[in-house]
């Protein structure tokens, strides 16, 4: 039964990095024709983000009163001008950027502290009912006008309006992470690890935490929709960038008076948010049915 | 002398059950309902009884993974009943467990080097070096290889995640082990193998088991003494051989008369209960096998039965303990 094995002639394998794993899941994600799709519009916002500066020649907020409301093919602005001369073009690619560091923000920070509150949920049952019922508290509201309040309060500029999603994040997160530490707590190997002696920190975040990051990050993938829509919304609404801001939502709503001169000024930053918004979307969908088998019904 | 390890006095685990809008506990499970026990070093005392009798869940009381209803825990002369988890953590070295699934009881993401290390890292101030010279031989020693050092629990079979869970059970060189089911998941084979895997280790490292299982042959076949339960009482405490020989309380004697025999056609005489097993949340009053018993009578359905000595450690609870039965 047990094999003669000296020390000196088993050269243990180095384990196989966890990006392994990151690069397999990716493959078959290819499988998914939407989200591949999804994938194609999202590396195409990412180019455009990272590389606004190289892909125009044109300021976004310079003005150009000589030649406002240029319709699309114009000479030198191929999507056009605003009614302000400003570069369609330009302004779509900054908005790019801004859309994405927006959304990522917003996520990173509301599911951070998202992931914290449900372990913590999931984990202790007397501090359960208080996260639980805070959150509630929070649904109660929906969703826009929440960020709505916290702007108002705050006071409206884009990182406020960061502010107001990554809050307006937490409870639904918490909710989704909460859930999957219910089930994995009760598993067996947590039980090992408590018999071992193991402290609450360790088990929390070494044992529980890697077991639920499907949800997790399925959750973080379709929020990225959502921050970059209210984003946009916050924005339209007058809440959010500034005006002269290249934001998509900001564009809109500068362009809305000008709906029947200028249409492409509503048109083009709309189409550019609708794509982003489905991109992440599909993309979200097949990660859950990918990572997530159990939810895949439940749609 | 043998000297006693680990002193289980008058243990009870009862579960609430709450109900309402104010979540008052309108009744409870007794799942362990009065256990005591001595356990003696270097043995294997085996515990059986069918399924919800409370015999995984005195051994997780037992190992203070459940706080007790009642009773008292006494290891190597210390009362560790009351002490907190932080107190506790230097006995928990002591006393490992190894559990019933071998696919529940590893983390799916954490390879299983990392997971028998990580017994180490929690109790011992270990180099990263030594630690994994540790497993390596640890591996070895429950019959693995040191290659798997690097691979996750889903590349292996049942036996060998067993295996794996003994190596983690044994990094900290406990004196005391709980074995819940440790070989049910396995097929006959491996159950086999791991048995004696068991067996080695404890000639070795003269490890004392607490062995829970349903399978009678298996307890049989490890034990040195078994105890019997029965909806969360004990029934009967004897050597092993005595038990399986001589068994004197009724349950005993009908749970021995289902074991398959391997002579076909022999005579004997099969004792078959009657009715279902009562709800532990209701335990009958009096003996709480009388329900079910071939010979209860009056008596059994009023007072408890006292634990009596039969013979040279073997106790049973029955009031007609050496009368009609030993006749």
């Amino acid at each position: 039964m047990q094999p003669e094995v000296t020390q000196a002639d088993v050269v243990i394998p180095e384990p196989k990095k966890a990006s392994h794993k990151i690069s397999q899941t990716f493959k078959k994600l290819l499988k998914y024709k939407l989200a591949v799709v999804g994938l194609i519009i999202i590396g195409i916002q990412i180019v455009m983000a990272l590389g606004a500066n190289w892909l125009t020649s044109y300021d976004p907020l310079t003005q150009n009163l000589s030649l406002v409301n240029a319709p699309p093919g114009s000479a030198g602005h191929w999507l056009g001008t605003d009614n302000y001369g400003r570069d369609m073009w330009s302004r779509l690619l900054y908005g790019a950027r801004i859309s994405l560091i927006v959304g990522f923000i917003s996520v990173v920070v509301g599911t951070f502290f998202g992931v914290l509150l449900g372990l913590l949920a999931g984990y202790y049952k007397f501090l359960d009912g208080l996260i639980m019922r805070l959150s509630d508290l929070m649904f109660a509201f929906p969703g826009i006008l929440l960020a709505l309040l916290i702007v108002a309060v705050l006071g409206s500029s884009l990182t406020n309006v960061v502010i107001a999603i990554s809050i307006w994040s937490i409870p639904s997160c918490a909710r989704i992470v909460r859930g999957s530490v219910l089930s994995v707590k009760k598993q067996e190997y947590i039980t090992a690890m408590r018999s071992l002696g193991s402290s609450d920190r360790r088990i929390l975040f070494k044992h529980i935490l890697p077991n639920c990051t499907a949800p997790i990050i399925v959750f973080a993938t379709m929020h990225m929709a959502t921050a970059i829509l209210s984003t946009s919304s916050l924005s339209f609404l007058g809440l959010g960038a500034e005006p002269a801001t290249p934001e998509w939502g900001a564009m809109i709503a500068a362009g809305q008076q000008f709906m029947w001169q200028a249409p492409h000024m509503v048109i083009i930053p709309g189409i550019a948010i609708m794509l982003v918004v489905f991109a992440f979307n599909v993309v979200g969908d097949a990660l859950r049915d990918l990572l997530d088998p159990n939810m895949k019904k439940q749609g | 002398m043998p000297t006693t390890l680990f002193q289980v006095k008058n243990v009870k685990k009862h579960y609430p059950i709450k109900g309402g809008i104010l979540r008052r506990t309108k009744s409870e499970v007794k799942a362990v309902n009065g256990v005591s026990l001595e356990i003696t070093k270097g043995e294997t005392l085996g515990v059986v009884g069918e399924s919800g009798c409370g015999k995984s869940t005195l051994g997780r009381a037992i190992l203070g993974l459940e706080p007790l209803t009642e009773g008292q825990l006494i290891f190597a002369d210390q009362d560790i009943t009351q002490l907190s988890r932080r107190q506790l953590k230097p006995f928990k070295r002591e006393m490992q467990m190894i559990f019933q699934d071998p696919y529940a009881s590893l983390n799916p993401r954490q390879r299983i080097g990392a997971a028998i290390e990580e017994a180490i890292k929690i109790h011992n101030p270990m180099n990263a070096k030594q630690r994994r010279e540790k497993v390596l031989s640890l591996l070895e020693e429950v019959g693995l290889k040191r290659e798997h050092y690097g691979r996750f629990p889903h590349e292996f079979s049942g036996g060998q995640r067993q295996r794996i869970g003994i190596a983690r059970a044994l990094a900290l060189q406990p004196s005391f082990i709980v074995c819940d089911e440790a070989v049910s998941a396995l097929d006959v084979s491996v159950q086999a193998q791991v048995l004696n895997l068991l067996k080695k280790l404890q000639s070795k490292y003269e490890l004392t088991y607490l062995f829970i299982s349903h399978d009678l042959g298996v307890v049989r076949y490890i034990s040195d003494r078994v105890l019997v339960m029965y909806l969360g009482n004990m029934v009967e405490l004897a050597p092993s051989e005595a038990l399986y020989e001589n068994p004197v309380h009724p349950y005993t004697q009908a749970l021995l008369s289902a074991i398959p025999r391997t002579v076909p056609n022999k005579e004997r005489e099969r004792i078959k209960l009657m009715g279902e097993i009562p709800s532990p949340t209701d335990p009958p009053k009096g003996c709480a096998f009388h329900t079910r018993c071939p010979i209860a009578t009056e008596l059994c359905s009023q007072s408890k039965p006292e634990w009596r000595a039969v013979g040279e450690g073997h106790y049973a609870a029955c009031h007609y303990v050496g009368e009609e039965l030993n006749a």
